[in-house]
């Protein structure tokens, strides 16, 4: 399974949910799969998915899923400890591991090679951390999102995209309209 | 009043109530300051461009947020500062400590300091030097100006404005 099988197959989970997408193809296959206005789509500022979504969660009581990849915890790695030392158990962050930089064609990430986020993200002190492979995704956000408890997921996939358009929507309408949704 | 309790006054009293810090010197009695307040949550984190994508969260989450950083993080968050808070049309001010400016005792402060007014004049953003503490009048009139217009706004505050920095 590459990332947009996992996208389509917890696309009904995520429905009712704020998300928070991240930059690039995530967003893209968000928006093409199934656009919500309670989908937050990054259209730049690589790396700050997790940060945009954990400010979300502790400024207010719904949960928020932020859907991250390998390569942008790589970039934003001081999320990790900022997250585990501040826990807000509204927040579930969704890193989809395919070990690879998929919207720039595919360059190996490091998470790819000997680094484990899953272990990065305990020794940092996060203290709900599954790993599963992308086929037990959805079954992984379910149990996170019944449990209450601020989880990280590290979904296994194979490197590969889909073909998609890019978001045209204003920038200003997305955030108007996921506003709306948090204040529903 | 210290100065510090009349800055936490004005974020309190323009409802702000998220603020996330990256430790200074210069501001470190603002930061006790806000820690010893029970209505701001105060979230440190690692990186400037990471604490103001914890800003825009928490105001799409309802909160009013600010950060507080030095003026090298300008280098560090152009980009952040130009694709989130300005693309997305959101508040932010920046209360931020204006390293290497007069009485300065670090050079290598002074590198960064000369470039801090043009690449904020470059990327449209307000900004307010803080040169005497009764420049701190207009703190509560520039965080109003800031959630009315929805933009980034700096507040530079150097180190004259703090008394000095260390014998200087």
């Amino acid at each position: 399974m590459i990332r947009s099988d996992i996208l389509k197959d917890i696309a009904p989970i995520l429905r009712d949910q704020l998300v928070v997408c991240n930059i690039g193809l995530p967003s893209q296959e968000m928006h093409l799969i199934d656009d919500q206005p309670t989908n937050f789509y990054m259209l730049g500022t690589m790396g700050l998915s997790s940060s945009i979504g954990f400010g979300l969660a502790l400024a207010q009581d719904k949960k928020v899923i932020s859907i991250d990849g390998d390569g942008s915890v790589l970039t934003n790695f001081g999320t990790l400890p900022t997250i585990a030392n501040n826990v807000a158990d509204n927040f579930i962050l969704l890193i989809v591991d395919n070990g690879s930089y998929g919207s720039t064609g595919d360059q190996p990430t490091y998470a790819g090679k000997k680094t484990s986020l899953a272990a990065v993200a305990r020794a940092c002190g996060c203290e709900n951390v599954v790993e599963v492979q992308a086929e037990d995704t959805g079954k992984a956000l379910q149990d996170a999102l019944d449990g209450d408890k601020m989880t990280i997921i590290v979904a296994k996939c194979e490197s590969g995209n889909i073909k998609v358009p890019v978001i045209t929507m204003d920038p200003v309408v997305i955030r108007d309209r996921f506003m709306k949704s948090v204040q529903a | 009043m210290s100065i510090n309790t009349k800055i936490v006054d004005d974020l309190v009293a323009n409802d702000i109530s998220f603020v996330t810090t990256v430790p200074c010197k210069q501001l470190a009695g603002v930061i006790d300051e806000i820690d010893a307040r029970a209505g701001v949550m105060h979230v440190p984190s690692n990186k400037e461009d990471e604490g103001m994508g914890l800003c825009a969260g928490a105001w799409m989450g309802g909160k009013r947020p600010a950060i507080i950083m030095q003026n090298t993080a300008i280098g560090v968050t152009i980009n952040t500062l130009a694709t989130l808070i300005q693309y997305y049309r959101m508040p932010l001010p920046m209360l931020i400590s204006y390293r290497g400016e007069l009485r300065e005792p670090v050079a290598c402060q002074v590198e960064m300091a000369v470039h801090t007014k043009a690449l904020l004049a470059q990327m449209n953003i307000p900004t307010y030097h803080f040169h005497h503490q009764s420049d701190a009048d207009e703190l509560d009139a520039i965080l109003k100006y800031t959630f009315m217009c929805n933009k980034p706004v700096a507040i530079l505050t150097d180190a004259n404005f703090w008394g000095g920095y260390g014998d200087q």
